[in-house]
């Protein structure tokens, strides 16, 4: 168990190292760039655009920025934004409790919605049910997140005014209820893929266990049909389904982008659009990275759970 | 006699409307007595397992009970209620499956599987449920009940994963023990263990037998009566000692006739002055599995130390139970995997050490039969395809590689017209008998048929043996024949080698070894094959 845990904490590093290596590459090709707005300034000076840049680092060579912001990473101290100087940590940090709830929030709707209906197409195949979840879990599919984000503010923000069309919360009443109240309508447009996704996974997986010998077993015991479903039907689909969360994770952080713009919720995503519009070099590295561990954090994490809840794994 | 327990009348059972038939059973009448084996007997599709499940309450939803009657003690199953039906299962009448590797749920240890069935049944189950546990595990001749209790199935072998399906079964001492072929997913001396443990059970508990097989070996071995189905009708029912050596229905007739049979050998032998095709020596295969997630490496010697040659116009058996690395014999020499040590000499030259490029050529000439007639064709090309994509990918001209194609379809019993079907549309013997076909298109020198015919109907089995013998007295082909019936090896094979763990333990004629068997372990398979007391005069 052990060497498996430091064998995969050998591959997270590398991976690390890869992902900060494009990024930074990336963002070196990227048109523009952090001196680009000073130069607009009316009436500056090249000497005072080389001061600024000097002040910033930005005049030492790109190999030596990279391994000195690399040092920084390893050591914890991931740099300070161009824009307002605070360093990126804690930036990250004050917005990451609005993405984690969002985020949260948004798998136990997809997960909780998306087995239940998997498990009852499943069980109900070729009803009007299953049909209906099919085509639904399509055109779910098939709508960009943003323009269902718009269309519900349109629906029941602007004409039923039963929900707020933007922010984490109204100012003044922080209450539980209120952030719930905010909370609503994000969740929902960003769990929508992912409860289209998770459905269709979970009702391929509760029909490949369903005609197993072993339900055969459990109903030839007089078990009532809902123990053979739950404990003998759903608990193994459900080992396939640890994976395939983990591998959604990306998903839903790439989702959240787009969702806290449209709901302008102050989480990791609106920031990382904000400080592309800033150019602000430190802050969309450290996002990056933020990003990069959480999604490999959760992919270790589906594969220990795993190994957690299926013997053949855990044991051979 | 002891009253009926299980009375079955008039049972109909309607098939989906797009089927080739009306129905999967129909007017179906028979009764089971307490602590006797009544054997339901057929080939598949005979109806005998939709018969098990239809007293199960295991019908798929496409599957429904037209007409007739269930009566358990008395009492019509079809009538009761979901909640009185599940009262009876697990507890009055329960069952056993095929496949033990897959009947039980992975998730769960073997023990709380079995207390499932008390905790189901609470009225009927005793306090002690771990103590009943350990007691049940005993009584099936499981190793350190204990310690068994808390494994989970992963851990088991086939036979032992059968044995606690049998406890489960048996875990509140039903009136009726339905077994649906409970022994044909295992090795032969396992399928012994398993027959002779049902059998003593059912005599010490007085308990009554329903056995579903299409081995009339296993028939003679344990059934008081006998039942015999063809595609879903009834046509003969009696005593087992009138039905196995009289029987009336021409179908029983047939059957009977097709069962595989020790023979002595006596029939075939290989002429000892023909060229020799394969020469296998001091062939070795080590498999290295890594044990665990701490990294412990096990070896297994899946291959050690094998050596025998194959004459031309020759089949040599390969028998052995599964683990005895008879099939990954068969992919060494058809070059599948490589081998580790040893030389595999071909048409007189050794093969072993050759790269694929240079081994490519040779190809051809070694070809082979797979077991599972369903999953060795391709499903989306036609017949045709199948048969010529070969030659046709080697330079054939595809006229010339058509013509022989229907030659052979022809020389396979097939129509010519099933040259541009698909073969979802045959029968599984129609497609061994195209994959043998396959085989022959390039005119091999060798064939290896790995359980060719382990997956077919008895019926079925005897004539692709025919057909197999006819080709090689035609065409004086040298055969390996894999397989783990012993029945089978002794009609078909001049010589035969006799594989455990991995090594050669006895090779030579066919009766010399399975009529005098030379070693211990030969001894044992010869005496676990099923009928083999009776079947034999």
């Amino acid at each position: 168990m052990l060497r498996f845990l430091l064998g995969r904490l050998g591959q997270s590093l590398i991976l690390l190292f890869i992902v900060s290596l494009i990024g930074f590459s990336v963002l070196l090709l990227a048109p523009g760039g952090p001196m680009s707005q000073f130069a607009l300034t009316p009436g500056i000076s090249k000497a005072e655009l080389d001061k600024i840049a000097a002040q910033m680092g930005l005049d030492r060579p790109i190999l030596v920025q990279y391994a000195d912001w690399l040092w920084g990473l390893v050591r914890g101290d991931w740099g300070n934004s161009f824009r307002d100087g605070r360093p990126v940590l804690e930036i990250i940090g004050g917005h990451l409790f609005a993405t984690l709830l969002l985020m949260g929030s948004s798998t136990v709707i997809a997960v909780g919605l998306g087995t239940w209906i998997g498990i009852k197409g499943a069980v109900k195949r070729y009803s009007m049910f299953d049909y209906a979840a099919t085509v639904g879990a399509m055109i779910a599919l098939s709508i960009p997140t943003f323009w269902f984000g718009l269309v519900s503010i349109y629906i029941f923000s602007l004409r039923l005014g039963w929900l707020p069309a933007g922010n984490m919360f109204t100012i003044g009443d922080q209450t539980v209820l209120d952030y719930l109240h905010h909370l609503i309508m994000p969740s929902m447009v960003l769990a929508l893929v992912n409860v289209a996704i998770w459905s269709r996974y979970m009702r391929t997986a509760t029909l490949e266990v369903i005609n197993q010998d072993f339900v055969k077993t459990a109903r030839a015991k007089g078990l009532s049909p809902r123990r053979v479903l739950m404990k003998h039907v759903v608990g193994n689909a459900l080992i396939p389904m640890i994976t395939l969360a983990g591998l959604q994770l990306p998903t839903l952080l790439g989702g959240a982008l787009v969702t806290e713009t449209v709901f302008t919720w102050p989480g990791m995503g609106r920031l990382f659009l904000d400080s592309l519009g800033y150019s602000d070099y430190p802050v969309i590295m450290g996002l990056l990275m933020f990003s990069a561990i959480l999604v490999i954090i959760g992919n270790l994490a589906a594969d220990l759970i795993t190994a957690f809840v299926d013997p053949r794994i855990r044991l051979a | 006699m002891e009253d009926p327990v299980l009375v079955v009348e008039n049972l109909t059972i309607a098939l989906p409307k797009e089927m080739d038939r009306a129905h999967a059973v129909e007017n179906v009448s028979f009764e089971l007595r307490g602590g006797r084996v009544l054997c339901i007997v057929g080939e598949s599709g005979s109806g005998k397992s939709v018969t098990a499940n239809a007293i199960m309450g295991l019908l798929p939803s496409t599957l429904t009970i037209a007409s007739g009657s269930i009566r358990l003690r008395g009492r019509e199953l079809l009538s009761l209620s979901g909640q009185d039906r599940r009262g009876i299962y697990g507890r009055i009448v329960s069952i056993i499956f095929q496949d033990p590797l897959s009947a039980l749920n992975p998730l769960m240890t073997v023990g709380d599987q079995i207390i499932e069935v008390m905790d189901a049944h609470p009225e009927a189950a005793p306090q002690d449920r771990r103590g009943r546990v350990i007691e049940l595990l005993t009584e099936v001749g499981l190793p350190d009940p204990k310690l068994m209790a808390e494994q989970y199935p992963f851990r088991l072998s086939g036979g032992q994963r059968q044995r606690v399906m049998i406890a489960m079964a048996l875990a509140l001492d039903p009136d009726v023990l339905i077994a649906d072929e409970p022994t044909t997913a295992l090795d032969v001396t396992t399928q012994a263990q398993i027959l002779e443990l049902i059998h003593r059970l059912q005599r010490r508990k007085r308990m009554a037998v329903m056995f579903i097989t299409h081995d009339f070996g296993v028939v003679a071995d344990i059934a008081d009566h006998v039942i015999v189905m063809e595609k879903g009708h009834l046509v003969e029912q009696g005593p087992a000692s009138e039905v196995l050596v009289r029987p009336r229905a021409p179908y029983t007739v047939r059957l009977l006739a097709a069962v595989p049979k020790m023979h002595d050998g006596t029939g075939r032998v290989g002429d000892p002055d023909a060229p020799v095709v394969l020469s296998i020596e001091n062939l070795t295969k080590t498999y290295h599995a890594s044990g665990s997630l701490f990294g412990k490496i096990r070896e297994v010697r899946a291959v050690d130390d094998v050596s025998f040659t194959v004459r031309k116009g020759e089949t040599v058996g390969v028998v052995g139970e599964s683990g005895s690395g008879k099939s990954t014999l068969g992919r060494l020499v058809m070059k599948l995997i490589d081998s580790d040590s040893g030389r595999i000499v071909f048409d007189g030259e050794d093969v072993a050490p050759m790269p694929e490029a240079q081994f490519r050529s040779r190809r051809p000439h070694i070809q082979m039969v797979f077991q599972d007639p369903f999953a060795s064709l391709n499903p989306r090309h036609t017949i045709g395809r199948i048969l010529t994509v070969g030659p046709v990918g080697r330079g054939t001209p595809i006229g010339e590689a058509r013509q022989r194609a229907m030659h052979l379809l022809d020389r396979v019993g097939l129509q010519p017209s099933a040259y541009e079907r698909y073969p979802h549309e045959f029968s599984g013997g129609q497609r061994q008998r195209v994959g043998i076909a396959r085989a022959l298109m390039f005119d091999p020198h060798l064939l290896i048929a790995d359980e060719a015919v382990s997956a077919l109907d008895v019926s079925i089995q005897a004539q692709i043996l025919e057909l197999l013998d006819e080709i090689q007295r035609e065409t004086r082909i040298a055969m390996v024949f894999i397989t783990h019936d012993l029945r089978v090896a002794s009609q078909i094979c001049d010589q035969v080698a006799v594989m455990q763990s991995g090594r050669l333990v006895e090779f030579g004629s066919t009766a010399d070894v399975l009529g005098n068997p030379g070693t211990p372990y030969t001894r044992s398979l010869v005496a676990a094959v099923p009928g083999a007391g009776r079947a034999s005069n």
